[in-house]
């Protein structure tokens, strides 16, 4: 992907040079190596700054709400997907956005990968789908495919569904993935099992909040966490706190979440919270039909009533 | 319905959630529903997910 750099900065510049945005949403260098982090480029010198790459895992879209000014917006798939889903919402307006769409072949697991080598990783170089690791006295190469973050795994929509220029041609989809296979796995368990494996998947959880922050869904002025008047939610470290604020946070994303992956690849501790989010997902496709941030034209299945909408689980 | 399915995902027993649309001029309905809620429930037990007893400080 890293042949997208020059055709980035080419339309992003042109864009700034003719005042069409006021400034473009993308993504920099981090002080880090796998970390890039998001960069709002405001004159066409900055453009330069701008940089894609394996580790540009954030989602942008979390940084278009309520925006009044044009924008101009790198988006991959998940990206663009979310950029549907708030223009839906209301959160910004179609017409004030450029969005650039990057065909996307999956971004790579910064926390898989420092598991995988011993020592301080330096530096981290791609080339033609391998990713080289170096850091003190180690140099190590894994092929991108084996070291990609788990949602980018079983993505099934690398392509922007939504874009006003697109860096280059089209990447072939995914399709011989099983997106479920984690969340059915769970479900094959007895109930007491599940609630033992949720203990301890969130026994690391510190309530930080990144993953809600990182979240482009996560947009409440106040988040229920945060409200004290009702308190819907205990404030302690207590696990049954912990797991309430997880499935509500989860639930809050019914029929909206795309599998961006960034609530995982916030986390400090590395949980795997998208479990709860897949779930939802899963349901949504399986009973609804339906997937989040497709079409712009289509209302979300939860938006709506359909005299077939499945109502087994009425008595 | 995706409420109940992540609760269940969570380990809540199947049957110890249930939701019933009954009109106000269905009595027996109700008297049905509510029979067969409280026989399902009586038969899992007392509830010991998603219930708080004490807060642990840390």
């Amino acid at each position: 992907m890293l042949e997208y750099n020059k055709k980035i900065k080419e339309i992003a510049g042109r864009l700034l040079q003719e005042c069409a945005v006021e400034m473009i949403i993308g993504f920099r260098k981090g002080t880090l190596p796998m970390m890039n982090e998001p960069y709002f480029a405001k004159t066409p010198a900055d453009v330069e700054n701008l940089v894609w790459d394996s580790n540009c895992g954030i989602n942008l879209a979390n940084y278009l709400t309520d925006r009044k000014e044009k924008i101009g917006i790198i988006a991959k798939g998940c990206d663009s997907r979310n950029i549907v889903t708030h223009i839906q919402e209301n959160k910004i307006k179609r017409e004030q956005i450029v969005i650039i769409g990057v065909p996307c072949k999956g971004m790579i697991d910064k926390r898989r990968i420092t598991g995988m080598v011993k020592g301080e990783i330096q530096e981290v170089v791609e080339h033609d789908g391998q990713v080289t690791i170096k850091g003190d006295g180690f140099e190590e190469t894994f092929t991108k495919q084996d070291v990609l973050q788990r949602n980018c795994a079983v993505c099934l929509h690398r392509n922007p569904v939504i874009h006003d220029e697109l860096v280059a041609d089209p990447v072939t989809e995914q399709t011989d993935v099983d997106r479920y296979a984690d969340v059915e796995a769970i479900e094959a368990m007895r109930p007491e099992d599940r609630w033992a494996f949720f203990d301890d998947l969130f026994k690391r959880c510190i309530r930080c909040y990144a993953c809600k922050n990182a979240c482009p869904l996560c947009y409440c002025p106040t988040c229920f966490v945060d409200e004290a008047k009702p308190q819907w939610v205990g404030k302690s470290q207590d696990s049954l706190d912990i797991k309430t604020f997880h499935f509500l946070r989860a639930f809050h994303c019914a029929g909206r979440c795309t599998d961006c992956g960034a609530c995982e690849r916030a986390c400090p501790v590395g949980i795997n919270m998208r479990i709860l989010t897949k779930k939802l997902e899963m349901d949504a496709k399986n009973l609804f039909d339906w997937e989040a941030g497709l079409d712009l034209d289509v209302r979300p299945a939860l938006d709506g009533y359909k005299p077939n909408d499945p109502d087994v689980f009425i008595k | 319905m995706l409420f109940k399915n992540l609760m269940e995902l969570m380990g809540i027993e199947p049957g110890r959630i249930q939701f019933s649309w009954i009109s106000s001029a269905e009595s027996t309905k109700f008297v049905k529903v509510v029979n067969e809620v409280t026989d399902e429930i009586k038969a899992l037990g007392p509830n010991t997910r998603f219930v708080k007893e004490i807060a642990k400080v840390a």
